[in-house]
């Protein structure tokens, strides 16, 4: 079926599964809480396949809204598969190119999200699959300025150095990014051809970074996805819809022209799987802190049981251990979290090449909430041995656009 | 997208009628059908969706209007004339393929738009020309053109300009060839690169000052 089907085929199927597992319950075990709380809300609006009717229909027509107070692909529960396309804007592009180029872009992902051509599309037919497109537009800081250096948020810009870093230039920095997330891998090709094509006036491709989870329908929705290692990731996570995550990542107190928006750091994670073969599975599990089964804490049963610091072992030592990467990554600052929403990529061809995880972290301020994070695990992280950031960059992600308008409005009309 | 509608003084006379009449909020289409049936224009009945033109810079000198008009009247209706602002020459042309070269000439009747039906306009096929251009047109703006109809009613339209490497017809012994606009056209659109260091980033056929 090539036309998309907004709501009533997501709103059927999520109900369907909801049921299947249990309801709330079941979803609530997503530790990427962005499932369990955007599909309880579809539910709401959403009709009942009748019973015993015939199969759902293909997953491929299902879309996410484009238009919004906040753009999508932050909150919506993560695809299978994504790219992070970052542009380097002409040395000549001025603001009103930057307007434009915003214009088309913005026009571009209201019509593919919704799984129609762009309107220079030279491919149609691979724009007739949705599969719950999303395209966010992130600024980095040489946009911003150029549009206006007042309206640069202070925290636009490269992190402050880490000692484990390894940072290759062609992974860094960038004027544009452009997050497009879909769950279906030929729908991301075209759109982020279609967005490159577009912007080619303008600028040029400076990175692309491509990554996976599991294949869409493999697993029930909102199960906490897994990294190349083995290790359950993200189980804590802000859930969207709460006002925890509101606040941590929708409310930073930037330029008036960022209200609605949050900030991505996107680093890229370096995996050396090879090493990770030495390793044998308790003390994998020691290096987290966790289950490798079930992604429970050492200290629990279930994936979602509070971790336990302080809990010692017949030994007398914590059964998390200091080194231990759940121990580390937690700073005792509840305003230090973050909103993670990685993606795995494997590029080993057999005579080499790189594997590791794409880690976007989405928060208000990362300069207040990633960076103490990050910190910490640079003085201290055993799982450090084996993970390398090789890449990082940051973007301002700014509010979503009504129908006609276009992202980034805010800051080029403002 | 954008339309906006010409008539004649008397339509427009009944039309401030009807609309104080019904409070002023409605639109021009809800006027009663027998004010349409006496005095409707093909401009009446014209429409056309996703209107676009190739972005192009003044120097390139054309380039041609896309979109998929549709006819919601009666009546067969005939688009006989274009204008816009920004190009001194606009003519309505005909595709044709020769092998894999696209070709194209100046139209011979208009568009014609069958009752109820639709008409595309598209690279590789007809299309309206914008030529003798005035200035550059940057992809990301649009531009306002007017086509006129066999009964001389006329109506307005809002075009997206879009960065496009197709639509580079052969344009064959037509007049204005002695420009090498046509060699540009085909040449320069790639990625900016192929065109040298004096190329640079505007010269990549957008506008961008």
């Amino acid at each position: 079926m090539a036309a998309p089907e907004p709501d009533d085929a997501r709103g059927g199927r999520m109900s369907r599964r909801g049921l299947l597992l249990g309801g709330a319950a079941g979803l609530g075990a997503a530790g990427i809480g962005a499932a369990g709380a955007t599909a309880a809300h579809r539910l709401v609006g959403g009709a009942d396949p009748a019973p015993g009717s015939e199969s759902a229909p293909p997953h491929g027509g299902r879309t996410v809204p484009f238009h919004g107070r906040r753009q999508a692909g932050v909150e919506t529960p993560p695809q299978a598969h994504a790219t992070f396309v970052a542009l380097d804007l002409n040395e000549d592009a001025d603001a009103d190119a930057v307007r434009r180029l915003m214009v088309i872009l913005s026009d571009n992902a209201a019509r593919l999200t919704q799984g129609a051509p762009s309107l220079t599309d030279t491919e149609p037919e691979l724009a007739e699959v949705p599969a719950r497109l999303t395209t966010t537009f992130g600024f980095g800081r040489g946009l911003v300025e150029r549009v206006d250096p007042d309206a640069v948020p202070e925290w636009l810009g490269p992190l402050p150095k880490f000692d484990r870093d390894d940072l290759r230039p062609e992974w860094g920095g960038g004027d544009l990014l452009v997050q497009v997330c879909a769950d279906d891998p030929v729908t991301v090709s075209h759109a982020v051809r279609m967005m490159v094509r577009d912007a080619r006036p303008f600028g040029r491709p400076r990175w692309s970074q491509s990554g996976f989870r599991r294949s869409y329908g493999s697993q029930p929705d909102g199960t906490t996805m897994r990294n190349l290692m083995g290790q359950v990731d993200g189980t804590v996570n802000p859930k969207p819809g709460t006002e925890d995550f509101d606040h941590l990542v929708w409310g930073g107190n930037g330029p008036d022209w960022m209200a609605g928006g949050t900030s991505v750091v996107l680093r890229r994670i370096a995996t050396d799987l090879d090493t990770w073969d030495e390793i044998d599975r308790p003390a994998r599990e020691a290096v987290v802190g966790r289950r490798l089964d079930n992604g429970a804490p050492l200290t629990g049963e279930n994936e979602h049981d509070e971790v336990d610091l302080a809990a010692t072992g017949p030994d007398g030592l914590t059964v998390i251990p200091s080194f231990a990467h759940v121990r580390r990554a937690r700073t005792g600052d509840p305003d230090e979290r973050i909103f993670r929403r990685g993606y795995n990529y494997d590029l080993r061809d057999g005579t080499g090449g790189e594997a590791g995880l794409l880690f976007a972290s989405y928060q208000a301020d990362p300069l207040r909430q990633f960076v103490p994070i990050q910190r910490r695990l640079d003085e201290l992280d055993l799982l450090n041995e084996w993970v390398t950031a090789v890449g990082s960059a940051v973007f301002a992600v700014p509010p979503g656009c009504e129908e006609g308008g276009y992202v980034g409005a805010t800051l080029l009309e403002g | 997208m954008h339309q906006r509608t010409t008539r004649s003084a008397t339509a427009a006379a009944l039309f401030a009628l009807a609309l104080s009449a019904c409070g002023g909020s409605g639109e021009q289409e809800d006027n009663p059908a027998e004010e349409v049936a006496a005095d409707a224009t093909a401009a009446d009945g014209f429409e056309i969706t996703d209107p676009w033109i190739k972005a192009v810079t003044q120097d390139e000198g054309m380039t041609g209007v896309f979109g998929e008009i549709t006819n919601s009247s009666q009546s067969e209706l005939t688009v006989v004339a274009a204008e816009a602002d920004g190009a001194d020459m606009v003519q309505l042309h005909e595709g044709t393929l020769e092998g894999a070269d696209a070709s194209m000439s100046e139209m011979e009747g208009g568009f014609v738009v069958p009752a109820g039906g639709s008409y595309p306009l598209e690279p590789g096929g007809d299309h309206i020309m914008l030529m003798e251009l005035t200035r550059d047109l940057a992809a990301g703006d649009e531009l306002t053109v007017t086509v006129e109809f066999e009964d001389g009613s006329t109506t307005t339209f809002d075009a997206a300009i879009r960065p496009y490497t197709g639509a580079n017809e052969d344009y064959g012994d037509m007049e204005g060839d002695g420009t090498g606009d046509m060699e540009d056209m085909d040449e320069g659109h790639g990625d900016g690169s192929g065109t040298g260091e004096d190329g640079g980033g505007s010269d990549d056929g957008y506008g961008d000052e």
